[in-house]
């Protein structure tokens, strides 16, 4: 059966050139970078390596990039351990109502714990206003976390404008970049956070290894406590193979950036057009000009979204529905709910993410099958009488 | 590619076998397993082995990978809830004793599972029950399984002819052993995992914990009452209606020279009413909710009845009305009892079922 991958947004391949770049600290180059002798030495020169690319690349110093376990742990590690870190200034900070879940559990977690968390609406195609974000600062605010791209539609904010807010009011802010890092270009300075998110493997690198930008100066608790990795603030055995990997994974993203933007954009643009020709009833969630250039959120009405992915998935094609997880539970998206997607579209919201390894065949191949499987779900469905509506 | 069949897996051993038997015959199978409840929403911790709980869905899940089909977890917590966690309680406020493997059979796996499968372009459905079904004549027939210790027939009445017509059971013919052995065989992870026992939402049977979760403390049915000898004398009191069902002895609080069983629940008087053994034995009574899984004009007029899950069929006269059935077996049986299902067999054959609703002698 032919394979089609369109879920990049999930995780990524390791790119063969990343690969390369790892080889040697998985093999002979294998030290623990905390160690002072020889092979440890070697390890460390490694680990410092990947540091300067990424500083270089994101433009900010060296001493700022902190490696971690993935996006999740940084996430957890930028808004617990600011907000902790802060909290004899105040026990209120900001989200949106569209973050990922490492964000928005790591918020819950603080209100447990006594914090207070205002989490902001999105409008209609998933932008939140900077407004918004002004009304909701107060004297005790120490923190705003608002996400860069959004991992469901792809729609990215306007970081400067939210980031311009925050500064002005003197909180921290926060994103979570491992959505856009790779597929967009940017400077921390473009941003103005005082933190920031990546994963590894969203970008053709490594599982098990990102990274939390915090600008110097920045008041944060160490999370991960044990010896003193990462100047004290994450503590763990360097993953020097995963370091080095994922800075190799940025340096390919940066050097192809413009070749695979064009090619994305066109691909998402051909199956956006092919999808509204052959499938009736066919809706675009978010935002078609400020998104990450792979990514498009399709709703097909009456057709349920998880059996379009498990139809889908015994015809070879890999989707997601943004809702189903693994554990089984099944809840409409948070984040088509917080932009008012009507219920019934909401339900029926597919993801596809395109990536390196797609083509222009496997455009008019997806779209076939798609619209094959939509008309029979649709035909079984009791909310697709005779249609029309 | 055979036909395709969707298999449900608990991620018990049974069902993980009836998955490998129907890879084996060549069928295109894809696994699933029912999301029914979350432990966090019932309020307990899961037993080891506790249906639906996230160690079980992964040993499903292992189960399928090492079969080399695919595996979806389906979402179905809002129905179970409403079909069979609800009317659970439901039933025994008005002082009833259900069966609530028989409603989820019914309405999830022939009622939702059924329907995944049509959303999977699925020819049948598979579960790892011990019960045949013949298909040698216009109709398929539902059958007792091969292995007497084992058969599941009774919880099944209340598939749809149509629902039934589209199922396999592949472990119907096989005994429990060689369930077993072929796990062995395959490797698979809960080869030895105990039989899963009791009610899967109850924790350690106390049904009276989540009746009170959902109905409150003080409903009528959790007030204490009269409990009540055969002339109507009161000789004790109750803990409330729905901790009881027919032909329970425990809990009872009373001390008499001879043993009392609970005879009787009067759900609009809030009491109870207690007797001898003797007194339980009754051989007429009335079912609704008819299931038929015979053409009316093929059910015989003499059948044996099963009255409850470890009950022995036995030999009894069955008259349809409409969509209930007057049922009076040739001798007297202990503790008929009202919402339990009664199921009509002619030997091995189902011919159908019912809930139990009124005892008359």
């Amino acid at each position: 059966m032919r394979k089609v991958y369109l879920d990049h947004n999930a995780t990524t391949p390791v790119h063969p050139e990343v690969f390369e770049a790892m080889k040697p600290f998985i093999g002979e180059r294998f030290g623990n970078a905390s160690s002072i002798h020889q092979a440890g030495r070697e390890a460390r020169a490694g680990l410092e390596e990947a540091r300067d690319t990424i500083a270089d690349i994101l433009g900010c110093k060296a001493a700022e990039i902190y490696f971690t376990s993935g996006g999740t742990e940084s996430d957890n590690f930028a808004v617990k351990g600011t907000a902790f870190a802060n909290r004899g200034s105040g026990k209120h900070i900001i989200t949106s109502s569209i973050e990922h879940h490492a964000v928005e559990a790591s918020c819950r977690f603080l209100q447990r714990e006594g914090f207070d968390v205002t989490y902001l609406p999105v409008d209609g195609e998933g932008f939140i206003d900077p407004d918004d974000l002004k009304k909701a600062i107060r004297p005790d605010t120490t923190l705003a976390t608002i996400m860069l791209a959004n991992n469901e539609t792809g729609v990215i904010q306007d970081m400067k404008g939210l980031s311009a807010v925050t500064g002005e009011a003197g909180v921290y802010f926060h994103t979570d970049a491992v959505q856009a890092t790779g597929k967009i270009s940017y400077k921390i300075a473009d941003i103005g956070c005082d933190l920031l998110s990546i994963s590894a493997h969203k970008l053709y690198g490594p599982k098990g290894v990102g990274l939390v930008y915090i600008k110097s100066g920045t008041k944060i608790q160490a999370w991960n406590e044990g010896g003193g990795h990462e100047r004290g603030r994450r503590a763990g055995t360097e993953n020097v193979a995963g370091a080095v990997g994922l800075a190799h994974a940025m340096k390919v993203a940066e050097r192809d950036m413009d070749a695979e933007t064009r090619k994305l954009l066109a691909m998402t643009t051909r199956f956006y057009e092919l999808a509204k020709q052959k499938i009736p009833h066919v809706r675009l969630n978010g935002n078609f000009k400020k998104r990450v250039p792979n990514t498009i959120n399709l709703s097909f009405k009456a057709a349920e979204g998880e059996a379009i992915v498990l139809s889908l998935d015994l015809k070879g094609i890999m989707v997601s529905s943004g809702s189903a997880c693994t554990s089984g539970a099944t809840e409409p998206s948070h984040v088509l709910r917080a932009m008012n997607v009507p219920a019934e579209m909401a339900q029926s919201s597919i993801r596809f993410s395109f990536g390196r390894g797609n083509n222009e065949e496997d455009i008019e191949y997806v779209i076939g099958i798609l619209a094959d499987e939509i008309e029979r779900l649709r035909k079984i469905s009791p909310l697709y009488a005779g249609s029309g509506g | 590619m055979g036909k395709r069949v969707l298999a449900g897996l608990s991620g018990g051993v049974d069902s993980s076998v009836a998955a490998a038997l129907l890879v084996e015959r060549g069928y295109d199978v894809i696994g699933v397993t029912l999301k029914l409840y979350d432990y966090d929403d019932l309020g307990f911790d899961p037993p080891d082995g506790g249906c639906c709980s996230i160690d079980l869905i992964e040993d499903a899940r292992a189960a399928c990978s090492r079969l080399g089909i695919p595996h979806y977890v389906i979402d179905l917590r809002d129905i179970f809830q409403k079909k069979v966690i609800d009317n659970f309680i439901e039933s025994y406020d008005r002082g009833r004793t259900p069966n609530p493997c028989v409603n989820c059979n019914t309405y999830i796996k022939w009622g939702e599972m059924l329907k995944t499968a049509d959303k999977l372009d699925c020819d049948y459905i598979a579960t790892g029950h011990y019960a045949r079904i013949e298909r040698r004549g216009d109709h398929p027939r539902l059958l007792k399984g091969l292995d007497p210790s084992r058969d599941q027939s009774y919880a099944l009445w209340g598939i749809s002819a149509r629902g039934l017509g589209r199922t396999l059971f592949p472990l119907g013919d096989i005994l429990k052993r060689e369930t077993r052995e072929i796990a062995g065989r395959l490797g698979l992870r809960n080869a030895d995992r105990p039989d899963s026992q009791d009610i899967c939402f109850v924790p350690a049977n106390d049904y009276s914990y989540i009746i009170r979760k959902k109905l409150g403390a003080d409903s009528p049915s959790l007030k204490s009452g009269p409990i009540l000898d055969i002339d109507g004398r009161e000789i004790g009191r109750h803990k409330g209606i729905a901790a009881y069902t027919i032909g329970q002895r425990r809990g009872l609080g009373i001390s008499d020279k001879r043993p009392l069983y609970v005879t009787g629940i009067d759900p609009e008087h809030g009491s109870i009413t207690v007797g001898t053994d003797d007194c339980l034995f009754a051989s007429r009574f009335s079912a609704v909710d008819l299931n038929l899984l015979v053409e009316k004009e093929n059910i015989p007029e003499r059948i044996e009845a099963q009255i409850r899950y470890r009950h022995e069929p036995s030999p009894a006269r069955l008259s349809l009305k409409g969509n209930a059935a007057e049922i009076i077996f040739e001798v007297p049986q202990r503790a008929i009892t009202p919402g339990q299902s009664v199921v009509f067999y002619s030997g091995d054959l189902v011919l159908g079922g019912g809930i139990i609703d009124v005892i008359s002698e």
